[in-house]
């Protein structure tokens, strides 16, 4: 908004109050983390300023501490596997849906995306009792699938947004001059879908990453994964590493999303789609 | 469009009409398109489809009574109701507490009745093992002697229900009734109508989050909305950036401030708000806090999306009629807020209803929501039809809202567009 210089004084005095709240708000947004991160290296095991020194001990606990490593280990472990199952099966059923042809499009998209729609305790409690009768509780591949469930609607998601104003006349014209139905997807869809597949593959490791609730439930001792590690922690002690371990987890999950951010707009830019 | 030609052209002699030819590559392509779909629909349909359906079908389906004493059931289909039933239906009590033994599924027996009349786990587990002594009849005075409880007509009313493979006990419980002892359905007791009490809780809690974060995303949308867009992309990226960190991080960030000797109440102290550390965490305070904070970009972003596509020349217009700045901003800008204001607060307001992990770490056993009761009676009670009722429950709710919410957002866009 352009400072009107025919403003009265009072109007002057609202739009002053205003950027108060907002900076209030904008402080009650991003101050916890900022606040909290910092006391990772504090030297004494308080949660309180003034800090006394500063040390890395708190991160060598997380490193070292057989604890830490083996969640971090299996949390890696469980991401990239469900990363690559559900960028393989979103990227096949987003390709199916974004075709011209596809019947009861409406209905088999709600499907896909209803598991980001249920409450996590609901989709926890079912998939508990499912896989108790299955007998697939305390096993890494009941957990992979799990998360795999809850991390496929944002691959088909981000995959389909690549794929809308997508020009089939380019798939016609490689198959008119003779590329087979392989060729014609490595050489021509591939390409122009990659940055949402990479995309929908970082979403797709972060959600299996932070993941606690699922977890919580069907992961027995064995596929103790990171977060679970940190909510136990949470709730018995809270230790300086459960705070060393959350930044960690933080400048993880920036430094992903903003690979997926830089991507979207290369896409969008090689697209030839621009923003307004 | 190859194959196409070369069908019309193989299938010339036996003269098909172009129509129906046509038909048919329609028809294939559309397979084509919907194979490519298939593995990951088969994949969500039998790992989450099927789980939530059979959940959902748990919360009124219990054939433990009907597995486990199946004579006995068989024997009081023709029972009234009205006295204790006869010597015939006592037999087939014995007979199957009698298998119960040898089977030890006593527990499980006991375990049933005991969630329809409390107390009545020991019992029958003690019965079944002294129902394994009885040789011959009459059964019903042995039974009686053996333990009075199957001199209560209650208890066979229960029998009688368990007869049927479906009851509603655990969605009735859901709501704080249950059977009385004429089966008939009454209100719980008050000492242990809990339910009502945590569905109000849940509704309060999420209806307040939402007003709160409405109350402070609107200034801060309509602030980013109007700086121009180096500034305000700086302070989006402020925004989002809690928005990209993890729940349980931003949990866990709360509970560390929120502490009795945390960074929140130094700063109240050192300021002299405050004379001793104020009860922060575990409470109601800490979880509204602790929500409003996660809950609050979410609410924001759909209302700045909104207001980015009001053109200033609206306001403007009404200045130049002679509107005062309040009176045109409520009378021409926020009311063409409102769609985006509909759909952040309901998406919030939705989220708000299924919230588990963040009031299990930062709020007390009295600001438990219905997520914390579903999890509780699978992991601790071990009640998994009670945890089936709840969840189907919530999940309605969820999913009626959310239709809502399609609704509202779709029409908007057309709108929009």
């Amino acid at each position: 908004m352009a400072a009107f210089p025919y403003a009265s004084p009072i109007e002057k005095g609202w739009r002053y109050l205003h950027r108060l709240i907002c900076g209030m708000v904008i402080l009650f947004l991003i101050g916890p983390i900022l606040t909290v991160l910092p006391l990772s290296f504090n030297s004494i095991p308080f949660f309180a300023y003034p800090m006394q020194g500063f040390t890395l001990r708190w991160y060598q606990e997380f490193f070292l501490a057989e604890r830490w490593q083996t969640g971090l280990h299996n949390s890696v472990f469980i991401a990239i596997s469900v990363t690559l199952l559900s960028t393989i099966l979103g990227t096949l059923a987003a390709l199916g849906l974004s075709r011209p042809h596809f019947p009861c499009r409406a209905a088999v998209t709600s499907i896909l995306i209803s598991p980001m729609i249920v409450p996590v305790i609901i989709t926890a409690v079912a998939v508990y009792f499912f896989y108790a009768d299955v007998g697939l509780l305390n096993s890494y591949i009941g957990l992979i699938l799990a998360h795999t469930t809850l991390a496929t609607p944002f691959v088909v998601i981000t995959v389909t947004a690549t794929l809308i104003g997508f020009d089939h006349s380019l798939t016609r014209a490689a198959a008119g001059l003779g590329a087979p139905p392989i060729t014609v997807f490595y050489k021509i869809t591939l390409p122009l879908i990659f940055p949402g597949m990479i995309s929908g593959a970082l979403l797709a490791f972060l959600t299996s990453f932070d993941e606690v609730v699922v977890a919580l439930f069907v992961a027995g001792p064995e596929q103790r994964t990171l977060p679970k590690v940190m909510f136990a922690g949470v709730r018995e002690y809270l230790s300086p590493t459960i705070i060393a371990a959350a930044t960690v987890l933080i400048v993880f999950s920036i430094a992903m999303l903003a690979a997926i951010e830089l991507l979207r707009r290369r896409s969008e830019r090689l697209r030839g789609i621009r923003n307004n | 469009m190859v194959t196409m030609a070369v069908q019309v052209a193989g299938n010339a002699e036996v003269h098909i009409p172009l129509r129906i030819n046509l038909q048919r590559v329609e028809a294939r392509r559309k397979l084509r398109a919907f194979a490519l779909a298939v593995p990951l629909l088969l994949f969500i349909l039998i790992t989450f489809i099927f789980p939530i359906a059979r959940m959902m079908f748990d919360a009124v389906h219990d054939n433990t009574l009907l597995k486990l004493m199946p004579q006995t059931a068989a024997a009081l289909s023709a029972w009234d109701g009205k006295d204790l039933p006869s010597e015939g239906a006592y037999a087939a009590l014995a007979a199957d507490l009698k298998h119960a033994w040898a089977q030890k599924t006593a527990g499980a027996i006991g375990k049933r009745i005991n969630f329809e009349l409390p107390g009545a786990a020991s019992q029958v587990a003690s019965s079944s093992r002294e129902a394994n002594a009885l040789s011959t009849g009459p059964y019903k005075a042995a039974l009686i002697e053996i333990n009075p409880l199957w001199a209560q007509p209650e208890v066979w009313a229960v029998l009688k229900r368990g007869g049927s493979s479906y009851t509603p006990s655990y969605l009735l419980r859901s709501v704080d009734y249950q059977y009385g002892p004429d089966s008939q359905i009454v209100a719980l007791p008050t000492d242990s109508a809990i339910f009502r009490d945590v569905f109000l809780r849940t509704f309060g809690i999420s209806i307040g989050v939402t007003a709160i974060t409405l109350l402070l995303g609107f200034p801060l949308a309509y602030l980013l909305a109007t700086l121009p867009s180096r500034v305000s992309n700086l302070l989006m990226m402020l925004v989002v950036l809690p928005f990209w960190t993890s729940l349980l991080v931003r949990t866990t960030a709360w509970v560390v401030l929120l502490q009795s000797n945390g960074v929140v109440n130094d700063v109240l102290m050192t300021l002299h708000i405050i004379s001793q550390p104020a009860e922060l965490i575990f409470n109601r305070v800490g979880t509204i806090v602790a929500m409003t904070h996660i809950q609050l970009p979410l609410t924001l972003l759909p209302i700045y999306s909104v207001m980015k596509t009001i053109s200033p020349n609206y306001v403007r217009a009404a200045r130049s009629l002679g509107a005062g700045p309040f009176y045109g901003f409520w009378k021409v800008y926020f009311p063409q807020t409102i769609p985006g204001i509909a759909a952040g607060c309901l998406l919030t307001f939705i989220l708000c209803l299924g919230y588990y992990l963040t009031p299990a770490l930062v709020g007390g056993p009295s600001d438990q929501m219905i997520a914390y009761f579903i999890a509780r009676y699978t992991n601790e009670e071990l009640n998994w039809g009670m945890a089936s009722a709840l969840g189907a429950i919530l999940l309605t709710a969820t999913l009626l809202l959310y239709y809502v919410y399609n609704k509202l957002v779709g029409v908007d866009q057309l709108k929009m567009g």
